[in-house]
């Protein structure tokens, strides 16, 4: 008892010092809080300069309805007037081929690699060889298209050429973002599936890639807006036509990548410039609406929690 | 409905590594079987080869015999998604698909192998829901996610959508050992409605609850590290925890262990 007695002033001397903050970690706490916001700042220059120089020269052009109804046909660099309709339909249209022909591929591919050919041979050379692909300049899909195409088969340059040459580049991007979603939904998920009898294929037709469809959607409309601003599997394989062509098997075909580079040379006259900044906003314009059906198509079929 | 389990002579192995060794065991139909054991003995990877759940992992492969009503199930000619769906399955995690309402992952088994009659989902789904204690709290929500309930009451949704397929067997790894002991409590009262109508078997960390729910227990053990898993003793729950014929049994429910 008289131990404690005499123990006690002794440890109420030393009080415990919860009041924290030291200098230096106070210090780096603050530095490490601006170099993270300036990090933030910094990313949106660009994008907010860029957004408003768009926006602030190419808006007016788009609030006249010919520019959503008219093409190019007949109009010089001099000369106002005329719309993009021919390009924003070519662009639809290749893009449209595009995802047709590569989302399948690539999504069936994603299965492939996460749920049958995990850890074999095969699926490990796939694997590297969308790695390759994923680093292949649009060019280079352009021009092997353009020999495969032209050179052997002899066919003429037209939309559907494109289309192959932007499945190329289309193909890595959904397929690599599909293998990431399907990883991440949980083996509980299967095995749940399976302990109900449930056979392999259909776990995966009606449990994983459901689970994962958010992430896929979202795979697919990156994949999307990477091909349609490329430019150089439009200049190589199918030219640019001022006139309204639907038939991606047949003639020149406008597409806005390729509308923005003919009146690019001409950038001294004014409507010239004018229709350049218009079809620059109209191809982020496309893009933006693509991205918000897509998220609205997710809401409506991902995962339900609440 | 209801089974018997006869094991003889299984071996359990990933790739190289034999994870159980020599296990032979009687699981009584209509009645709860209880694995004890410390972490690693084995005990979940032989119970996930009662329904060929073991394979699923690659290069996991089983020798030996396990006898369903003197069906082996390991037989060639034996197609995985059959045993399954006699054998049900409850994990250790509950793990409601989360695409779906609480009324389709009742019905998931069924509408998943092709069953479309309205009528029959709706009478499955809520005798399954009966069957799991569950369909007073979730009756007015049927339609609402299945992933928004608490993690008891989707426990026991995972427990109605595996006895919605209705099954011979079913297993539960670990069952309880996400949940609270309320939840843990209402499963319990579950197992002990379910083995009326099925053979329960159950894996489980938590000896009271062997000793509360089981009619036989089964201790499983390994020697060592690195070691496979073996059975030590299988006997009625009440001679395990009050006589139990091996020394090592006796060490680890009286917690003198290691």
């Amino acid at each position: 008892m008289t131990a404690v007695a005499e123990n006690k002033p002794a440890y109420e001397g030393k009080a415990l010092d919860l009041s924290g903050k030291s200098g230096s970690r106070a210090f780096k706490n603050t530095l490490a809080t601006v170099l993270i916001g300036l990090a933030f700042v910094l990313a949106m220059i660009p994008l907010v300069w860029i957004l408003f120089t768009v926006i602030s020269k190419g808006y007016h052009l788009l609030l006249s309805a010919d520019w959503w109804s008219q093409s190019q046909r007949g109009i010089t660099v001099r000369r106002e007037g005329g719309g993009a309709y021919h390009a924003i339909m070519g662009t639809l249209i290749m893009s449209l081929i595009t995802a047709v022909i590569a989302v399948p591929i690539a999504v069936l591919g994603a299965v492939y690699l996460v749920e049958y050919g995990k850890g074999t041979r095969a699926a490990r050379a796939v694997s590297f060889m969308i790695d390759i692909l994923t680093g292949v300049p649009s060019i280079v899909a352009a021009l092997f298209v353009y020999a495969v195409w032209i050179t052997i088969f002899g066919f003429n340059r037209v939309g559907f050429a494109v289309s192959l040459s932007l499945v190329l580049l289309m193909l890595p991007v959904v397929l690599r973002s599909t293998e990431e979603m399907l990883k991440l939904v949980p083996d509980e998920l299967r095995e749940a599936s399976y302990a109900l009898g449930v056979p392999k294929w259909k776990t995966i037709m009606k449990v994983v890639v459901p689970t994962a469809f958010g992430g896929i959607v979202t795979g697919v409309m990156l994949g999307l807006a990477r091909v349609m601003g490329e430019t150089a599997p439009l200049l190589i394989l199918v030219g640019y036509s001022k006139n309204i062509n639907l038939n991606p098997f047949n003639g020149f075909m406008g597409a806005l990548p390729t509308m923005i580079n003919q009146d690019r040379t001409e950038l001294a006259l004014q409507p010239a410039a004018d229709r350049v900044w218009a079809a620059a906003l109209t191809l982020i314009l496309l893009v933006l609406v693509l991205n918000v059906l897509a998220r609205l198509i997710a809401r409506f079929s991902s995962i339900k929690s609440k | 409905m209801a089974k018997r389990i006869e094991v003889s002579g299984l071996n359990v192995y990933y790739g190289d590594f034999k994870a159980v060794e020599d296990v032979s065991m009687t699981v009584e139909p209509r009645s709860v079987t209880a694995f004890i054991g410390p972490s690693g003995c084995g005990k979940s990877t032989f119970l996930r080869t009662l329904n060929r759940m073991h394979e699923v992992i690659p290069g996991a492969r089983v020798e030996g015999k396990v006898l369903l009503d003197q069906q082996d199930l390991y037989a060639s000619g034996i197609d995985p998604v059959a045993v399954r769906r006699v054998v049900g399955m409850v994990f250790q995690r509950p793990n409601p698909f989360p695409t779906m309402s609480i009324f389709d992952n009742v019905a998931s088994g069924l509408k998943l192998n092709g069953v479309k009659d309205r009528k029959k989902l709706t009478e499955v789904v809520e005798r399954s829901l009966h069957g799991a204690n569950l369909w007073n709290e979730v009756k007015d929500r049927l339609d609402k996610p299945g992933a928004g309930l608490s993690g008891g009451q989707q426990q026991r949704l995972c427990i109605a959508r595996a006895i919605a397929v209705e099954p011979e067997v079913i297993l539960m790894d670990e069952p309880c050992s996400a949940l609270d002991p309320i939840s843990t409590l209402a499963i319990e009262d579950l197992i002990e409605k379910l083995k009326d109508q099925f053979t329960v078997v159950i894996v489980t960390h938590n000896m009271q609850q062997a000793a509360r729910v089981s009619d036989q227990t089964a201790f499983f053990n390994l020697a060592a590290t690195g070691k496979p898993g073996r059975l030590i003793e299988m006997a009625p729950t009440k001679q395990i925890f009050s006589n139990p014929t091996e020394k090592a049994t006796e060490d680890y429910i009286t917690g003198r262990f290691g």
